[in-house]
């Protein structure tokens, strides 16, 4: 397993409520993990603990090693992370922000070296935005920007890379060229995926496996025809919905609400 | 960058009231405009990089190393140090520093409250808090003071490389390779610290670490050149932006370039400080805010065309 956890419970300092209570997940190489659920159900949080955030209860493991025993340097060569805000307080072009990608493998004083480069390159080619490496971050649209994201964290060649909401504010073809991009890296090489995402039918579509939490604890876990039935589904984001099948995967209709 | 370090240097060494002819055999060159030039250049560079690395930590384009607090408390203990009579050629500058390291650990001690991070707006607002607490003691105590006393504080205040010597500049060249050692070995980690806490360390960033240590290496490169220099602003906000414009954000390439150009742009206003009015001197912070912010408006200009 790539990344374990197994019953983990999570509290921010000073909340009065656990932002995740007795959540496990497996995720194995070359396995496409969606996570699912309303807004605050601690899904960001899960990306958290995996990456080091102190568990009360319960443990994360990365390659079999508790995650607090790999130090930062080490953990980002194996797990990248596109987080859903960052900012960027001075100018930057394309293939600089891609090299922040390369950090981890870079020893304290030594440069560059061609062998970063090209894998900066390759990021760049993979994600199809290579056209880009010489604009600003400021002058990208919001899908050339996320693309660019995607590309700066497999510059880390990571073995599991983490998405948060990365689909927010895409439009449709995008949206979709980002999912594609996921799934063909999954299935053309050993990566793992975890993403957290509010596009339920989606996940649905592109993900091996989908975990569906709700007030921080996991209703769900597994293939999305086992996990997005429409009893949960409606339990879980308080929304009356019917549930079709496209492509042999479910798919949500929200309901209008019955005029009174 | 360095042919105009050398330029300022040359210019430093010959200008002055004394006409070139004269010089050969006084001393002047060497006891007295030497090492003016060489403490200028070492307190510019440090209060450049202080700035540099202060920007990325508190993600603060305005961020300035004596907006920390650091100037309010350097002033207060050197203006207890004249109040006082304080005798010997180190009792201002020691004075100073004290002051500035009170500052600097209840400005730390603040933005450590709420747990190991230094929360970087903290250290902004607890800056500003203890600076302005100091401004008033500092002005009740010059409001007391002999007339004299007050001209002494009030143009200290304002900065100046006067008392240069090369006493002075052995001690500050001893100082601060440690702190600029520091600041350099973090300059990957303050790339990425720009991106925000978070993302910074998923790209392998210890960011408690970093922002801790490269807080107070910065503070204590700022404490030692108010000590020695009074405080010059405006260096360690503008230079660092300057480098920006020109060599770009990367701080392997930043910090070393702040170091010369705030080196050489202090030398050269230095220069320009005790030659204008000459035989009068003006103090070297106003002459650093008349060439820098121009410079600056200039260089945001191109900025924004781009």
């Amino acid at each position: 397993m790539i990344l374990r956890l197994v019953d983990v419970t999570f509290r921010y300092p000073g909340a009065r409520d656990d932002a995740l209570a007795g959540v496990s997940l497996n995720v194995a190489p070359g396995e496409f993990y969606a996570v699912l659920g309303p807004n605050g159900s601690g899904k960001t949080t899960l990306i958290r603990v995996a990456l080091g955030a102190a568990a009360r209860v319960g443990s994360a493991e990365i390659l079999g090693r508790p995650v607090g025993a790999w130090s930062r340097r080490e953990l980002a060569r194996l797990v990248a992370v596109v987080a859903q805000r960052e900012d960027n307080l001075f100018p930057q072009r394309v293939r600089e922000t891609v090299l922040l990608g390369r950090y981890p493998h870079l020893s304290l004083w030594g440069g560059a070296r061609a062998a970063d480069r090209a894998a900066v390159d390759r990021a760049l080619a993979v994600c199809d935005a290579g056209h880009l490496a010489d604009r600003w971050i400021w002058s990208l649209s919001g899908g050339e920007y996320q693309r660019v994201r995607v590309a700066r964290a497999l510059a880390q060649e990571p073995r599991l890379l983490m998405l948060d909401e990365p689909g927010v504010s895409l439009d449709v073809r995008h949206e979709m060229e980002l999912f594609e991009l996921v799934r063909g890296l999954v299935d053309r090489s050993e990566l793992a995926v975890v993403m957290v995402t509010h596009h339920t039918n989606l996940a649905a579509r592109f993900a091996d496996r989908v975990l569906l939490l709700a007030g921080g604890r996991a209703v769900a876990g597994g293939a999305p025809q086992d996990v997005l039935t429409r009893a949960t589904v409606e339990r879980v984001f308080a929304w009356p919905v019917a549930l079709q099948q496209f492509d042999g995967r479910p798919q949500i209709v929200p309901l209008r609400q019955s005029r009174s | 960058m360095v042919a105009l370090a050398i330029g300022a240097a040359t210019t430093a060494l010959l200008l002055g009231p004394v006409p070139l002819a004269d010089l050969r055999g006084t001393g002047i060159v060497w006891d007295l405009r030497a090492p003016r030039a060489v403490l200028g250049f070492l307190v510019g560079g440090s209060l450049a990089v202080a700035g540099a690395g202060l920007q990325a930590l508190v993600r603060n384009p305005l961020a300035d190393p004596f907006l920390l607090g650091l100037s309010g408390g350097a002033a207060l203990g050197a203006v207890v140090a004249i109040a006082f009579d304080v005798a010997g050629a180190w009792a201002l500058p020691l004075a100073a520093f004290a002051g500035a390291l009170v500052a600097l650990v209840l400005v730390y001690r603040m933005a450590l409250a709420g747990g190991g991070a230094l929360d970087p707006r903290i250290l902004l607002l607890g800056g500003v808090a203890v600076g302005a607490f100091a401004a008033a003691v500092t002005t009740a105590i010059v409001s007391l003071a002999e007339a004299t006393e007050l001209r002494n504080a009030f143009l200290w205040l304002w900065g100046g490389l006067a008392t240069a010597s090369w006493d002075t500049v052995l001690v500050v060249a001893i100082y601060v390779p440690l702190p600029l050692a520091v600041i350099a070995a973090a300059a990957r980690p303050l790339d990425l610290l720009v991106l925000g806490d978070e993302p910074a360390g998923y790209l392998g960033a210890d960011v408690e670490r970093v922002r801790r240590r490269v807080y107070v290496a910065a503070s204590l490169l700022t404490a030692a050149a108010v000590a020695v220099s009074g405080v010059i602003g405006f260096i360690g906000l503008i230079v660092p932006h300057i480098g920006r414009l020109v060599w770009g954000h990367r701080h392997r390439a930043l910090l070393p370039a702040s170091f010369v150009g705030g080196g050489t742009l202090l030398v050269l206003a230095d220069t320009v400080a005790r030659t204008i009015v000459a035989p009068r001197e003006l103090p070297v912070g106003i002459v650093t805010a008349l060439i820098g912010v121009p410079l600056f408006v200039l260089l945001l200009r191109r900025w924004t065309i781009t």
